[in-house]
């Protein structure tokens, strides 16, 4: 059976039952029912009904791989935006292996306000974000654009085992990282393109059909 | 905690002051408190003490009720009434009382707004319902209502010279036709309960406050809290501030 | 409520707009019209016209007013100036402040505010046209926006009204109906559950027929339901 769209439920529909599933994101249980949380895709693996959020904030969890913008140098550390209304602090600890001599050093020697950085979540509590740099694969992103979307699109942007996010960058001869918390970051030769690209997934990463209308795009 | 204890009780259906759950503490209401405002009550609920002064004053009527005088209520949470209240201009709770009292007023046509007016679509006479918390503890709404009515039916008519008010002579009694009983009814658990103090309002889940004329009709509705009701919950609670209204209603 | 009129507001059983007692308006509802705020919608109901923007949930200051394990909803109801007939002075009026309130302990329940400890969820309502239910045309809009924002909801949340126009029963209160009609009972609910998160009324009736409307009218906003629904999914199928 061909559909054009994938099916969207609204908050509070009912999608199955606990005696048949599970509960798992963007649903919750009551009276026996699982019930979406959020306007989203539905989704069904391995038991565990789920809904993919069309849109919201992004929620930080432990060792989610962001990208942030470095907004204030601290006494101790670096005040981050992530691109969520959690707070998100990089301190001294987790940023720098070595000795740092906090009467003698100026911060801005390792991050400065601006500067783009790909960092790991370490810790959430309440509404603040610990960070870390410490981790092989963060890095101080120099050069480049950087373009936000909806941080549940993220998956779709990145396409089974990297399929969607492999080709866009091939096609585009561009390096690409993507922040969990909906930051992409680009660098390369068709940087246009490749941004063309990623909006069009912001749009329409519901629709059926998505990754060929992306191969068309990025072959003219 | 004592909280805690409040809730453990209100569950088996106790109160912390050994009241039954659909129980109002002692009401006294005393007419004529304040003797410089043209009508005035206080009246006093438990340790919840309010009182309402009547001012009345010309003014212009409303466009769209040419030939009826004004009614306009005010409510003030002064913080010597409460360590909640905060001084400056009222706050939503502040106006939301105001309002629920004035619409039991307003709705049960308490008071004769036709026989105020005084030249149509020019002058009428402006009653000024102001509400005083002096100490508050719990069901203000109620007891806010109730002086509100008792302060109307105190209330004289200054005499009008020439478009002079001599407020020395108050002569004629307000025109009043209804009285609205108001009683707001709290629910928490699956306990519906009259007259919470201030500790146990906390605890409540939802309230419903409702206005209750003479014939049993219903003017005023308010549902507050944080919570939801059901049908049968709005209901149930309907049919129970009814039945108060009658007790309460006695006592003007 | 309270104003007088000569004109009889319902003749041979259709109301002055030409409904049957139990019919409501006609509804358009539209899903994210504001691009600035997470998430948006607008609502008309026959005349009346609602938009509702939301932002967050957001950082909240000053912090103080912070919750440690949750995010407070802070609402504001606004009628445009050119809303009504008489024009408006702009700013909050203690009618504007009371509405504010009861929309605010409306949308509440039905949010997972424990998921965004010390933030602000801002519900911003604004009425552009007023005749009559500006209150329940804007909550609806409210319902749309939230979940626009993908901001977790227990459920969708519907309101209406109903009331008592020349003797009967009516529900969706146009302008004319709530100003010289018996009763007005605006109500807001949890369509799954209904659960009632909003009840007030002003008018005369007795409590029979109040529970008659009730059941009316939480029956009838099934229809209202509906449409947020179609609305929230014909966002996305473009």
């Amino acid at each position: 059976m061909m559909t054009e769209m994938r099916k969207i439920v609204v908050p509070g529909e009912v999608l199955g039952d606990v005696k048949e599933k599970n509960s798992g994101y963007g649903t919750f249980s009551e009276d026996g029912k699982i019930i979406s949380k959020f306007l989203g895709i539905p989704k069904d693996s391995s038991g565990y009904l789920s809904v993919v959020p069309l849109s919201g904030v992004y929620t930080p969890r432990r060792q989610d791989k962001v990208i942030g913008f470095v907004i204030s140098v601290e006494k101790v550390g670096w005040v981050v935006d992530i691109n969520s209304p959690w707070t998100s602090f990089l301190s001294l600890s987790e940023a720098v292996d070595e000795f740092v001599d906090l009467k003698r050093t100026d911060l801005r020697r390792f991050y400065d306000v601006g500067d783009v950085i790909y960092a790991q979540v370490s810790d959430v509590r309440g509404s603040d974000v610990q960070l870390s740099m410490k981790t092989p694969i963060t890095r101080k992103l120099r050069g480049g654009v950087t373009v936000k979307i909806t941080p549940s699109k993220v998956p779709r942007l990145i396409g089974k085992e990297g399929s969607m996010i492999n080709t866009i960058k091939e096609k585009t001869k561009t390096i690409i990282r993507v922040g969990q918390n909906g930051v992409v970051w680009i660098s390369g030769e068709k940087i246009n393109k490749a941004i063309k690209a990623v909006k069009l997934i912001e749009e329409k990463s519901h629709i059926v059909g998505l990754t060929d209308e992306i191969t068309k795009l990025l072959s003219d | 905690m004592r909280s805690e204890y409040i809730l453990k009780l209100l569950e088996s259906g106790e109160r912390v002051d050994g009241r039954k759950l659909d129980a109002f503490r002692d009401i006294n209401i005393e007419a004529g408190v304040v003797k410089r405002a043209e009508g005035s009550a206080r009246v006093k609920i438990g340790k919840t003490d309010v009182i309402v002064g009547i001012k009345t004053e010309i003014g212009e009527p409303f466009s769209d009720m040419p030939n009826m005088g004004i009614l306009k209520t005010g409510a003030e949470f002064t913080p010597i009434a409460s360590p909640d209240f905060e001084s400056g201009p009222p706050r939503e709770d502040a106006i939301e009382l105001a309002r629920v009292v004035d619409r039991g007023i307003r709705e049960s046509e308490c008071i004769d707004l036709e026989k105020l007016c005084i030249k149509e679509g020019e002058k009428a006479w402006e009653i000024f319902v102001d509400v005083h918390i002096i100490n508050h503890d719990g069901n203000l709404i109620d007891a806010s209502a109730l002086a509100a009515v008792a302060a109307l039916r105190n209330t004289k008519m200054p005499k009008l010279e020439k478009d002079k008010i001599i407020r020395d002579k108050l002569e004629k009694k307000l025109p009043l036709s209804h009285t609205p009983i108001t009683i707001t009814v709290g629910k928490v658990f699956d306990k519906f309960i009259i007259d919470p103090l201030k500790e146990e309002e906390e605890m409540l889940d939802s309230k419903l406050t409702v206005a209750v004329m003479e014939d049993g009709k219903i003017c005023a509705m308010q549902k507050s809290g944080e919570n939801s009701l059901s049908l049968e919950d709005a209901n149930t609670m309907m049919d129970l501030a009814v039945k108060k209204s009658k007790e309460i209603r006695k006592l003007l | 409520m309270g104003m007088k009129t000569d004109e009889k507001l319902i003749v041979k059983g259709k109301r002055v707009d030409g409904r049957k007692p139990d019919e409501i308006r006609e509804i358009e509802m539209e899903v994210g019209v504001i691009p600035n705020a997470n998430g948006s919608a607008k609502v008309r109901f026959g005349n009346t016209i609602a938009i509702a923007g939301v932002y967050g949930p957001r950082e909240l200051f000053p912090k103080h007013r912070q919750e440690a394990d949750r995010a407070i909803v802070q609402c504001r109801y606004n009628m445009a100036p050119f809303s009504v007939d008489e024009r408006k002075r702009p700013g909050p009026s203690r009618r504007s402040m009371e509405i504010s309130k009861v929309t605010r302990l409306a949308l509440e329940p039905v949010l997972f505010l424990e998921d965004y400890p010390e933030m602000v969820v801002d519900v911003y309502i604004e009425i552009l046209q007023a005749d009559g239910s500006t209150r329940v045309t804007g909550i609806n809009a409210a319902s749309l926006a939230l979940a626009d924002a993908g901001v977790p909801m227990k459920d969708l949340v519907v309101a209406l009204s109903g009331g008592k126009v020349d003797d009967t029963l009516v529900i969706d209160l146009s302008g004319k109906e709530d100003n010289y009609g018996e009763a007005d009972i605006p109500i807001v609910f949890l369509p799954r559950k209904k659960e009632i998160t909003l009840l007030q009324m002003d008018g005369q009736l007795t409590p029979e027929e109040i529970k008659n409307i009730l059941k009316n009218v939480l029956k009838a906003g099934e229809t209202v339901y509906k449409k947020q629904k179609e609305a929230l999914e014909k966002k996305y199928s473009k």
